[in-house]
C-alpha cells in the first residue's frame, strides 16, 4: 500500500492483479446468481435481525465486490490514508445511518398497517 | 507519479496552492468527491427503496418472477440470467477500463486505444440491454386485474402456474371503440384501449373451472397466496375493477405501483450515468486518438474518466443486489 506504488510496480504485476480481481468478482457474481435461483431453504428459514440468512449473504458478497472494485480498480489502495478516509469513512458512516433510520421507520409503518385497526386490505 | 496535469505555476509554493497533502491532483480529488456525493445520492434512492420494501414487506413482488425473459428465447423461463449477463458485461468493461488506465501509466497509446474502445462497446451493450429490459417490463407478461383498493390479482391454474389473461378472457363483440380525433367533439382522442375489458376477463374466469386468483400477500414460506376457487370468484366479483397489462408509473401488473416507480427511477438514473459515462469516454477516446495526452506526457485524464466508469459499475453491483437478488 505504498503511496507511490502505482508508478513503481511493473506492468505485468498490475495486470495480474486486475485479472485476479476480475476472477474474484466473476466468482462472487456466479455464486450470487446461483443462490438467487436455488434459494436454499435453510438460508431462508434462518433469520437474523429482520433479514434472513440468504439476504445477509447477498449483502455481504456485494460489499466484498464493492471493496475489490474500489480498492483495486479505482486504485484506492494506492491513495494516501487521508484521501482514503475522507471518501470511505464519510460514505460508510452516512450510508449506514441513512439505511438504519429508513429501514426501522419502514418496519414500524408495516407494523401499523398489519396490527392497527386501520383497514388497508380492500 | 507526480500526476499534476495542468501546470498552474504554483508548484512548490506552499501557501499558493502548490502543496498536495493527499498526493493526488486537483482533478482526481474532485472526481473522488463528486463520486462520494453521487454515491450518497444513489444511497438515498436505494434506502428509499428499502424503506418502501420494509413498509410493504409482506406484499412486495418477487423479482425473479418479474424478470424472467432472455432475448431471443421466447417462452423459456430464465429468471435473472439476463441481468446476470448484463452485470458481467459491465464488470468486464470495468476490467478493460482499468487495463486502459494501466496502459496509460506506461504511455502505451495503442493499448489505451484498444482497451478504451472495448470499454465503450461494453457500455453501449449494457445500455442497449437496459432498454430491452425496460421494454419487456413495460409491455408486461401475463396481465392482471386491479382491485378497487389498488391491489393486484394475478391468475394461476390448479398447479399454481401463471396463466395469461389472453388465454381465458372472452372476446365480446360489443366492446367500446377507441375514440379518435376524427369522431369526437373538440378533436379529442384517447390513448389505446386494453386488449380486453374487465367483464371479458371475469366471465372467462367464471367459465374456466381450473383457474384461481393469486393475491400479492406472501404466505409463511414467502410465496404468494393462492385463493380457493370460491374465494377467487368472490374476490374478483366484489373487488375487481379493471385490468392491467404491463407497467407504467401508476399501474403495474407485477404488484405494487411503487415497485415499477423505483425500478424506472433507479435503473433509469443508473442508465443515465452509463450514457453520460459512454459520452465522456468517447470524448477522451478522441483526445487519445489525436495525441492530446502524448503531448501532455500524462494519461491522467483516462484515469479520471476511469474512476467515474468504475463508480458506475460499483453502483450497478448494489442495484443488482437490491433489485434482483434480495
Amino acid at each position: 500500500m505504498a503511496d507511490q506504488a502505482s508508478t513503481t510496480h511493473e506492468g505485468s504485476s498490475a495486470t495480474k492483479r486486475i485479472w485476479y480481481v476480475f476472477a474474484i468478482l466473476s466468482i462472487v457474481t456466479i455464486v450470487e446468481v446461483a443462490l438467487g435461483i436455488i434459494k436454499p431453504a435453510f438460508m431462508i428459514e434462518f433469520t437474523l435481525i429482520d433479514l434472513h440468512l440468504l439476504n445477509w449473504t447477498f449483502i455481504i458478497l456485494t460489499i466484498v465486490k464493492a471493496y475489490y472494485i474500489t480498492w483495486a480498480f479505482m486504485h484506492m489502495e494506492h491513495e494516501t490514508k487521508g484521501l482514503r478516509r475522507a471518501v470511505v469513512w464519510t460514505s460508510v458512516f452516512l450510508i449506514i445511518y441513512l439505511i438504519a433510520i429508513l429501514l426501522i421507520e419502514g418496519g414500524y409503518i408495516e407494523d401499523v398497517y398489519t396490527d392497527s385497526h386501520i383497514k388497508w386490505n380492500l | 507519479m507526480d500526476s499534476t496535469v495542468a501546470q498552474t505555476g504554483t508548484e512548490g509554493k506552499l501557501w499558493g496552492g502548490g502543496s498536495q497533502p493527499l498526493k493526488a491532483s486537483y482533478g482526481k480529488l474532485m472526481m473522488w468527491f463528486f463520486i462520494l456525493s453521487d454515491a450518497l445520492t444513489f444511497s438515498g434512492f436505494l434506502a428509499a427503496y428499502g424503506f418502501s420494501r420494509f413498509k410493504y414487506s409482506t406484499e412486495w413482488p418477487i423479482a425473479d418472477e418479474v424478470f424472467t425473459h432472455f432475448p431471443f428465447l421466447h417462452g423459456i423461463e430464465a429468471p435473472m440470467y439476463y441481468v446476470a449477463l448484463m452485470t458481467f458485461i459491465l464488470i468486464f468493461s470495468s476490467v478493460t477500463m482499468v487495463l486502459a488506465v494501466d496502459a496509460g501509466h506506461h504511455m502505451k497509446k495503442n493499448k489505451v486505444v484498444t482497451y478504451m474502445a472495448l470499454t465503450i462497446l461494453g457500455g453501449i451493450i449494457f445500455v442497449g440491454s437496459q432498454a430491452w429490459e425496460w421494454n419487456t417490463f413495460i409491455k408486461g407478461d401475463y396481465g392482471a386485474v386491479e382491485t378497487r383498493g389498488g391491489n393486484i390479482l394475478q391468475f394461476v391454474d390448479d398447479e399454481g402456474e401463471r396463466v395469461a389473461l389472453a388465454d381465458f378472457a372472452k372476446g365480446y363483440e360489443d366492446v367500446r371503440q377507441r375514440q379518435n380525433e376524427s369522431e369526437g367533439l373538440w378533436y379529442e382522442s384517447e390513448g389505446s384501449l386494453p386488449d380486453f375489458t374487465f367483464n371479458e376477463v371475469k366471465d372467462g374466469f367464471a367459465e374456466n373451472e381450473s383457474l384461481r386468483v393469486r393475491t400479492l400477500k406472501n404466505n409463511d414460506s414467502g410465496e404468494k397466496t393462492i385463493l380457493s376457487r370460491e374465494a377467487s370468484l368472490a374476490k374478483l366479483d366484489e373487488q375487481g375493477k379493471g385490468i392491467v397489462q404491463g407497467a407504467n408509473l401508476q399501474h403495474n401488473e407485477y404488484g405494487m405501483p411503487l415497485f415499477a416507480d423505483f425500478f424506472f427511477f433507479i435503473t433509469g438514473f443508473h442508465g443515465f450515468h452509463v450514457v453520460s459515462g459512454v459520452l465522456i469516454l468517447i470524448i477522451i477516446f478522441i483526445n487519445v486518438l489525436v495525441n492530446t495526452y502524448e503531448k501532455r506526457k500524462s494519461y491522467e485524464m483516462v484515469e479520471k474518466v476511469g474512476l467515474y466508469w468504475h463508480f458506475v459499475d460499483l453502483v450497478w453491483v448494489f442495484v443488482f443486489t437490491f433489485f434482483y437478488l434480495v
